[in-house]
Parts: structure tokens; C-alpha cells; sequence
């Protein structure tokens, strides 16, 4: 049969595949001959090539034929041929998970693992750990243990690596093999010294100790494998990370002496290693630098690349590090692996000066076409990072996303272009309008909702405040007549936007809204009849509240609380002010790039964080009367050092006449659980402690949490900080830390923990206004109050606007919180909600002296919020 | 990019493979879930192929995968490891692969031979990586491990094509010297 197709692919020209025309039925028929006496060796190895060769291409075999050919496939253990022995182990291990009673070689394999011939021995070995679960395992672990110490390297590195992969399933058996490991370790063949400590470090990484001895054992003798060189590296490293202190160990000198290893594989290893660790200093990063300078003009393109694409990561935090290297950079720009000529202009990009930018703009959009999405975003990236670093090069930039804009690509390398072109024209107001109208034109024909979204809410935002706003309106109107509900439903808002920011456009966008309201889709009806009748009314309060700035609670939030409010009836109308906040603010996420290799990650809805606190803290009883949550804490405040007997963490829960203090505590100390643990508090002021919610019991290194509520003083409203001591009260009983058995009898203990602070910004959630005037205006100066300061301490406009904001807490608006280059006057914009629901907005005019002068002026619908700040900032 | 530091493991590779000429599978072995079903891996594959075949540099960053290849007449190989991973440990492996392979065909490194001597790629391969683990990176000992039988088939046992083929070769061989 096979010659015949040989034949005849012969004759339809060379280079046949002898394997292309098999069909499974058919093979497996073949295998009938496994049965027949003598076994002819040739031929059935050739028909297991052809099962392994269809299992590989893919195809699917069902558990009955599967079990059937491998039953008749035990037979031919009998033959003593090579070659078909090997292929049965071969076999046994694809089919391993496909047919069943698989355990039935065991025996015929474990005679082959300690047999007298080393070429099946290695093998079989592999074979029989891919067979066998843990109950099984009991029975040959003495074999497994023989082979670890084996002298046969290919036997030992069987083993190891079996065990490696068994710890999975297996971990308590693979433990007991420690020691036959260790021995392995010191062994002369390079590859079972690599695995032997593969297992080694996989067994003990949970015991610090245990691994940072190993390193220094293994180190100081120095190791044959470069592979367990960088084996080493990796973990020297994860405990330096974890250690999280000095770069001045014994385990970075290690990593800094592999950097002279004659291994190229370890020096780069090494290398990129330190380039990754947290917090390098430059004088720390210079010799992995230089190493990877010489790489760069490697013949290896493997290496160059290597080495290009660290260098670029240091770029990213050391630009001036990496500037050394700036010739050799020069000379892979034209390198014929586009990949590695990409990464060296995106890291010249990025180390260069100002005057290159051009040159090397010019160069990389020659390949552009060339090269994968993937590298294309980093080049977006590369551009990105420098419109901040020259802001006066924007308009070759511009112009140059402008024609990557068009050319053809996928979504993630569209939405890191038009990412880049947003941020472009928020840094810098001059090329705005440019920049919209390029945005414009991308829309007329972009097939992704997204991106065609996001770039109408922009200029429904930025657009309808610029000195020509109506010549946007055509580009806004045709999304409206040719696009998908989503985008129409965009499209609509953003008019919404234009009319209520001019009044002369007004007519224009009602005529137009009104056409909107005859759309086929809910959505797009909905808001188009919405916005109109807001409109209608030309009230500015109105367009403000419902138009410029939208909602500003949290969805999910709003969500449960609607159903709440269905669930039980009232004659109340159901108040917006209940419902909790969102807390992301906009401005804080693009600060953070993701990287282009997480993108494969699928993205999942997380719940926020305030979410999952809510839903804890509604479990509790005791504060079920409490009301909404107002706003928890950003970072838990750690009350104890890191390295102490408890750990102990606070949250602070803000609600409306309450606080309650969350305390996350950990018990470090093995020998002793922990019962009915509280934390005592002793206020100042008029705050008084309403209960304490225990934790029952904190056993080793389980985490628990107790509660603590608190009142909020009522006499004296504005009294909002505060300083609260801390105690934690509880029950020792000590217990056997290998049984966990636990003494019955326990003893009262108590254990102090530092103080916590209450501040204003507890008090005070941050909301982002995106059109700040309009809330300004809204709000109103019933309750307005000013005052001047004198900031003396400060000595910069910059220090000035990040203390105010974390101060208060609020959430800056129109970019407010970036100060312009050179300039001695700066406004910040603060908005957020006072506790209780009250809009609360800050403007302060900062004028930089000699010291910092500051004139704030605080509105609100109530005085309280208005007086609260205005007393806290003085 | 701050999680950049690697947990330490053993499992370099997520997958070793080997294409023909118009980019179809002749061998692939995934070691992990990357590509659980062989639809996405076929789709892989074709992407790999259509943006390394017309190239000869021997490294390439695709799906947020580090891809290091080499090119013989009309076969490609592959070997795919994650993106924060030793290069040149992906490399050791590739060339590890390569000259196994090159030794055992006789430096004839080709479609057609690599296909008469499949049993010999599947041995080969088992002895170099074993479930993402490099397990050997010297072709020396990979070849001595494979120990495959020479080409001391019997004449009586080769079929007249087999015999015809091996002349062809021979013929073919001594014209180039």
C-alpha cells in the first residue's frame, strides 16, 4: 500500500510524504500483525511510526481502538529488537492518556528499567512515571531511587526529570528522594546535575532556608552545567526579590560572577537577570551592560536579539545607562532580522538625542510593513515614551501614527496607536485640533467599535471645546447614518456634548438629535430622546449634571442597589446618594503600559475592590445598619514590621456616621494558634468604639480578620481626624507545629500595634469631573469659602499639587494635577464626594515665590464639607 | 513589566515543530496548555510559518512567544519557549535537534529522508526535551542514545524502490563532490 503511493507521488514530482494519505481505520487494521509469531520487528515498528505519526498530526482516537491497539502492542515486548522497544515506550506514553488499563506494562517495564541494557533503561524509566499514579508509585519507589543514582547519566536524568514531573501528583513520595537527589547533584555529567537540582529546589521551595543554603553549597564549588547555572541564577534571584533589601548579598555577587562564566547562555542569563531586579542602581547595572554591548555584535542573531531586547528594557527605567551602547545600537538598526533592527531603533529612540529622532523616525518607517504586530506596539511604546520626553517633537509623531494609522494592522496595534494620539493631544494643547481632525478621518473607516467609541466620546469631550467645533459635527452626524448601534449610540452622546457646550450650535444638534430618535435600536433612541429633552430645557445646571459629567457611582453598585430598592417597596423616591462611588479614576491607568507579551492573557472582569469589601463586610451582622459603604482605604497600612510574630494590616471602611477598621492578621509563629482575637482601639476625640468583631481562631500562616466599629462624633462634625491607639487582645494555646496537635489549655495575651490616623481624605471618595467648569457652576457659591496660605516647607509647585492632592484625597480634573514646565502660577481642580454624598469641589491657585503661596476656594451644597476642608488645610 | 522575575523551572519549552515547504505539520509536540486544541495549534503554525519562512533569522517574538527557527532545504524547525525565557536555552535545544538529526540523516537533512526515518525523529526528540524539560542538549549522546540501526538492512529485506532510492543517492552524491 505504501509503495503505491510512493509511486505515484513520484511521478507527480518528488518530495513525497509516504505518511500523507494514512487513514486510521486502515492503520489500525494493520496493527492486527502485532499478533502473528515470529514478530517481524521492521514492520511493526514501522506501523507503530505511523499510530505515533497520526497521533501527532492530530488526529482523534477513540478510547476503545486506542485500548485495542495498545493491548495488542504489549505483545510485542516480547521481541528483543531496539528499535521496537523503544517505540513501544514510545507508544505507551502518547497513548498513556488516551486508552485505558495502561498500568498493565508496569511490569515488563520496570523489568527494562533495571535490566542490564542502559539504552532501554533511561527510557523505560520515563515510560513507567508517566503510568503509574501515587499508589503505584509506593511500589517502585525503590527502583526510582536506584535510578536517581544511577551512573548511567541517561538513566539518572530519566529519573530526575520523571520525578520532577510527578511532584505534581506525587509530592509526599518524590519528597522522601531528597537525599539520592542531593547525591545526584554532585555529579560529573552536566545535564543530571542541571535536573538533580531542578528537583531539588522544586522539592524545598516552599523553606526558604533550605534553598538559600543549597545556593550557597552549590555555588561555592562551582557548578559543570551551565543550564543549572541559570537554574541557579533564577532562584538566586527570586530570593533576592523576595528579601526585598540590599543588593550587597552573597547571592548578587553570585549572579555578578556569572557575568565572567565562559557560558554565553549563563552571562546573558545573568545579565538579564540583574537588568530585571527591582531597584538596581546604575553603578549595579554597568557590568551586565557592558556584557550585553558585546553581545550585540554576536554573529549569533539569537544573542543579538537577546541582548538587543534587554538593553531595551533597561532603556525603558536607565535610559542613560544604556546610552554607551548607543554605536552598537547604531549598527543593528540594519540588521536583516527586523526584529532585532526594531528593538535597537526603539531603544535608540529611547537613549538618544533630540536631533536623532528624525533620522531614525525616517529608518523605521521604511520596514514598518514588515515587521509582526507584536513589535509594531513596541514601537508605539518607544514613540509614546518620547512625546513625553520631547514634547516639542510631536508633530513628527503625529504625523508619522498618523500613517501607521491607515496602513493595515490588528486591533492591539490600532488601539496602542490611538492610545498614543490621545495622549499626545492631552499633554500638549497645541496639538489638539490637529490631532482631533486626523482622529476624525481614522473613524470615517475603522472597523473596530472600540477604538471608533473611545474617539467619540474624546471629542465629544475635547472637540466641543476648541475654537472651530462644527466642523466635527459631520464626521460625528455620518457615524450616526453608517455605523453598528454601538458606535450610532456613541455618536449621539457626543452630539449631546457639542450642544451643550455651545449654545449657537444648539439649533443645529436639536434638528439633528431629532432624527436620532427615530433609530432602529433602543439604545440610540433612548439617548438621543434623553439628551434632547435635557436640552430643551437650556438649563445650564441641567446640561452640566446630565450631559458634561455623567454618572459617577459605581455600576454594579448601582445596580444591587435598584434591586434592593424593588425588592422592598417605599413611598421615598429612591435617592442616588445611597449608592456607593466608583473609585478608578481614569488618569491613574495609562500611566501603566502593559507589556506586550501579556497580551495573550484573557481579560477578565474583576470585581473592584471596594466591591469585594462590601460584600465581606455585609456578611458581618453587626453592621448591617450601617448604610453604604462610603469609601475604604487604597492600601492596607501595615501596624506591625514584617519580619514580627503577627503581621497585622488595616483597611479603614468609611460609612456614613461609622468607620470600620478592618485588621488582616497573620500568625507567623508555628508553635501557636491564636483564639478570639481582637483588636482593642482607644480613640481621642469625640470618636467612640461601637464593638469588636473577634476573629475565632488564627492558626499558622492562615490569614483572619477581625473588625472594629466605630462612631463618628456627632457634636462636632467638623472633627473628622483623628488618632486612634491600637491594642491586639487574644488567646495563646501552643500546639506541636509537625502534628498540629493544640494544648487545651490557653493564656491571655496582648500585643501592641502602632497607632492609626484618621485623615480627611478618609472622609472624602474622588470622583473625576471631566468638564470641571460646568460642576463648578452646578454647584453653585452658596457655600463658597477662600483662604490663603502660605505653604513654607514647599519649594516646588510640583511638591505643592501631590501634597494637596494626597492631603485631601480628592481626584484632580483637566489634567490639573501636572504643572507646566517653567512656570511660577498653577491651578489644581479637585473634585470629589464629602461622606454623606455631597459633592465637594477645591480650586486652588498656587503661586511659587520664594516659597509656595496657595489661595483655596471649596464649594458645596452643604457647609460642612466646605468648612471640614477649608479647617484641614489651614 | 515588573513580574519579570522568572520562577524558577525546569520547563523551557512549550513546544518543539517541524514543518514542511507549505508549512504543514510533520512533527509538533506541545508540551503545555498553551494551544490546547489542534485547531488553535494548526493556526499557530500557519502563523509561524507565514512570518519565518520567507526570512533566515533564525528568532522571532510571536503570540507573546519567543520563537527560535533554522530552515534545511525544505524543512523547518521550531522550538517555542515563553517570552521571558533564556534564548540561547531555546537555541541549545534547536541546534541540539538539528544536528542530531543532521548526523543521523547523514547531513541530509530533507523532507523525504526525515520522513523514511520518523522513528528516528520521534526517538530523537524524546531524548532531547521530555515534558518541557531539556533532557539532553549534546547530539553526540542524543545520537547514542537513539541508537537507531544503521543502514545495514539486509538487501534481500529492502524493496526494489528502497534499493533504486539509495543508488539514486549515491549517484547524486558523488556528482556534487
Amino acid at each position: 500500500m505504501l509503495k503505491k503511493f510512493d509511486k505515484k507521488d513520484e511521478e507527480a514530482g518528488g518530495g513525497a510524504n509516504p505518511f500523507q494519505q494514512l487513514e486510521k481505520s486502515s492503520v489500525l487494521q494493520e496493527a492486527r500483525v502485532f499478533n502473528e509469531t515470529p514478530i517481524n520487528p521492521r514492520k511493526c515498528a514501522h506501523i507503530l511510526t505511523k499510530i505515533l505519526y497520526l497521533i501527532n498530526q492530530g488526529e482523534y482516537m477513540g478510547v476503545t481502538e486506542a485500548t485495542e491497539a495498545f493491548f495488542a502492542m504489549t505483545k510485542l515486548f516480547q521481541s528483543n529488537d531496539s528499535t521496537l522497544r523503544r517505540m513501544c515506550y514510545l507508544t505507551i506514553k502518547e497513548m498513556s492518556c488516551i486508552a485505558e488499563d495502561v498500568i498493565i506494562v508496569t511490569s515488563s517495564l520496570t523489568k527494562d528499567m533495571t535490566g542490564k541494557d542502559d539504552n532501554y533503561r533511561g527510557p523505560a524509566v520515563r515510560a513507567l512515571c508517566t503510568i503509574t499514579d501515587s499508589t503505584m508509585l509506593q511500589a517502585i519507589e525503590r527502583y526510582m531511587k536506584q535510578a536517581i543514582v544511577d551512573k548511567v547519566p541517561s538513566v539518572s536524568s530519566s529519573a530526575l526529570v520523571s520525578s520532577l514531573h510527578l511532584l505534581k501528583t506525587s509530592f509526599e513520595v518524590v519528597k522522601r528522594w531528597v537525599n539520592e537527589a542531593q547525591e545526584a547533584a554532585s555529579s560529573d555529567n552536566i545535564m543530571v546535575q542541571y535536573h538533580a537540582l531542578g528537583l531539588l529546589y522544586h522539592v524545598r521551595k516552599n523553606d526558604r532556608l533550605a534553598v538559600n543554603k543549597m545556593i550557597s553549597k552549590f555555588t561555592r564549588h562551582g557548578l559543570k552545567s551551565p543550564f543549572a547555572y541559570c537554574l541557579m541564577i533564577r532562584v538566586a534571584c527570586k530570593l533576592l526579590e523576595e528579601e526585598n533589601g540590599s543588593h550587597d548579598s552573597p547571592l548578587f555577587d553570585f549572579i555578578e560572577s556569572c557575568l565572567r562564566n565562559k557560558h554565553e547562555m549563563v552571562i546573558y542569563e545573568a545579565a538579564c537577570a540583574i537588568v530585571n531586579l527591582a531597584n538596581c542602581t546604575a553603578k549595579e547595572l554597568a557590568p551586565a551592560v557592558s556584557v550585553l554591548q558585546l553581545f550585540c555584535s554576536s554573529p549569533k542573531a539569537a544573542l543579538r536579539y537577546a541582548a538587543v531586547r534587554t538593553l531595551n528594557k533597561v532603556a525603558m527605567k536607565h535610559p542613560s545607562a544604556v546610552t554607551a551602547c548607543n554605536l552598537d545600537l547604531e549598527n543593528l538598526v540594519t540588521d536583516s532580522n527586523r526584529s532585532i533592527a526594531t528593538l535597537a531603533i526603539t531603544t535608540l529612540l529611547k537613549t538618544g538625542s533630540e536631533s536623532s529622532i528624525d533620522r531614525l523616525m525616517k529608518q523605521i518607517s521604511s520596514f514598518m510593513s514588515e515587521i509582526s504586530d507584536e513589535f509594531k506596539v513596541v514601537v508605539v511604546q518607544a514613540i509614546s515614551a518620547l512625546c513625553q520626553k520631547y514634547p516639542r517633537k510631536h508633530a513628527v509623531m503625529m504625523s508619522f501614527l498618523f500613517t501607521m494609522l491607515r496602513e493595515e494592522g490588528g486591533f492591539e496595534y490600532k488601539r496602542a496607536i490611538v492610545d498614543c494620539i490621545i495622549n499626545i493631544i492631552e499633554d500638549n494643547p497645541e496639538s489638539k485640533e490637529t490631532g482631533l481632525s486626523h482622529l476624525c478621518e481614522f473613524i470615517e473607516d475603522c472597523e473596530f467599535t472600540v477604538l471608533a467609541t473611545r474617539i467619540l466620546h474624546l471629542l465629544g469631550q475635547e472637540g466641543s471645546r476648541t475654537s472651530n467645533p462644527s466642523k466635527y459635527i459631520r464626521f460625528i452626524y455620518n457615524r450616526v447614518i453608517l455605523e453598528n448601534e454601538e458606535v450610532r449610540a456613541g455618536a449621539v452622546s457626543a452630539l449631546a456634548k457639542f450642544g451643550a457646550q455651545n449654545e449657537d450650535m444648539l439649533p443645529s444638534i436639536l434638528i439633528l438629535l431629532r432624527r436620532c430618535v427615530m433609530d432602529d435600536d433602543n439604545e440610540v433612541r433612548d439617548r438621543a430622546t434623553f439628551y434632547l429633552s435635557v436640552l430643551e430645557q437650556k438649563q445650564k445646571a441641567l446640561n452640566a449634571s446630565y450631559i458634561l459629567n455623567g454618572l459617577t457611582v459605581s455600576i454594579p453598585g448601582l445596580e444591587r442597589a435598584l434591586q434592593q430598592y424593588t425588592l422592598e417597596p417605599s413611598d421615598k423616591p429612591f435617592d442616588l446618594k445611597s449608592v456607593p462611588l466608583a473609585t478608578t479614576s481614569v488618569t491613574d491607568q495609562r500611566a501603566e503600559s502593559k507589556p506586550v507579551t501579556a497580551v495573550r492573557k484573557p481579560e477578565k472582569l474583576v470585581a473592584s475592590r471596594q466591591e469585594i469589601f462590601q460584600e465581606q463586610l455585609a456578611s458581618v451582622p453587626e453592621f448591617k445598619d450601617l448604610g453604604p459603604l462610603f469609601k475604604s482605604s487604597v492600601e492596607p497600612v501595615a501596624l506591625t514590621e514584617s519580619e514580627t510574630e503577627y503581621v497585622v494590616r488595616c483597611t479603614k471602611h468609611t460609612f456614613v456616621n461609622h468607620m470600620v477598621f478592618q485588621f488582616d492578621c497573620t500568625n507567623t509563629l508555628n508553635d501557636q494558634v491564636l483564639e478570639n482575637v481582637t483588636v482593642q482601639m482607644e480613640p481621642t476625640d469625640g470618636y467612640e468604639v461601637v464593638c469588636c468583631i473577634p476573629a475565632k481562631c488564627l492558626s499558622y500562616n492562615q490569614p483572619g480578620t477581625c473588625y472594629t466599629l466605630v462612631s463618628l462624633p456627632e457634636e462636632d462634625p467638623t472633627a473628622v481626624t483623628c488618632t486612634l491607639s491600637c491594642v491586639m487582645k487574644f488567646t495563646v494555646k501552643d500546639c506541636d507545629p509537625n502534628t498540629g496537635d493544640t494544648d487545651e489549655e490557653g493564656y491571655e495575651d496582648e500585643y501592641v500595634l502602632e497607632d492609626i490616623e484618621v485623615t480627611v481624605a478618609d472622609h472624602i471618595q474622588k470622583v473625576l469631573k471631566p468638564n470641571f467648569s460646568a460642576a463648578w457652576d452646578e454647584v453653585g457659591d452658596e457655600y463658597e469659602k477662600e483662604e490663603t496660605f502660605t505653604l513654607s516647607s514647599i519649594k516646588t509647585l510640583e511638591e505643592a499639587v501631590g501634597n494637596i492632592v494626597k492631603f485631601l484625597g480628592m481626584q484632580p480634573c483637566e489634567r490639573s494635577d501636572k504643572v507646566p514646565e517653567n512656570k511660577n502660577a498653577h491651578a489644581l481642580l479637585l473634585a470629589g464626594v464629602f461622606r454623606g454624598g455631597h459633592d465637594i469641589m477645591v480650586r486652588s491657585r498656587l503661586v511659587l515665590t520664594d516659597t509656595v503661596t496657595m489661595q483655596v476656594t471649596a464649594r458645596s451644597k452643604e457647609e460642612l464639607p466646605v468648612d471640614v476642608v477649608i479647617a484641614s488645610v489651614g | 513589566m515588573e513580574a519579570l522575575i522568572l520562577e524558577p523551572s525546569l520547563y523551557t519549552v512549550k513546544a518543539v515543530l517541524i514543518l514542511d515547504n507549505d508549512g504543514d505539520r510533520l512533527f509538533a509536540k506541545y508540551y503545555d496548555e498553551t494551544y490546547p486544541s489542534v485547531k488553535e495549534q494548526k493556526a499557530f503554525e500557519k502563523n509561524i510559518f507565514n512570518k519565518t519562512h520567507r526570512t533566515d533569522s533564525e528568532i522571532a517574538l510571536l503570540e507573546g512567544l519567543t520563537v527560535v527557527y533554522k530552515s534545511s532545504i525544505d524543512l523547518y524547525f521550531y522550538v517555542i519557549g515563553s517570552s521571558y525565557e533564556n534564548e540561547l536555552m531555546l537555541m541549545a535545544v534547536l541546534n541540539c535537534l538539528f544536528d542530531s538529526l543532521s548526523q543521523m540523516l547523514r547531513k541530509n537533512v530533507e523532507k523525504r529522508a526525515l520522513l523514511e526515518n520518523m522513528e528516528g525523529l520521534f526517538l530523537a526528540v524524546d531524548e532531547i526535551v521530555d515534558g518541557g524539560v531539556i533532557l539532553e542538549s549534546d547530539p553526540q549522546q542524543v545520537v547514542h542514545r537513539v541508537a537507531l540501526r544503521g543502514e545495514d538492512v539486509p538487501l534481500t529485506e529492502q524493496t526494489v524502490s528502497q534499493v533504486l532510492q539509495s543508488a539514486k543517492e549515491q549517484i547524486k552524491w558523488s556528482l556534487l563532490r
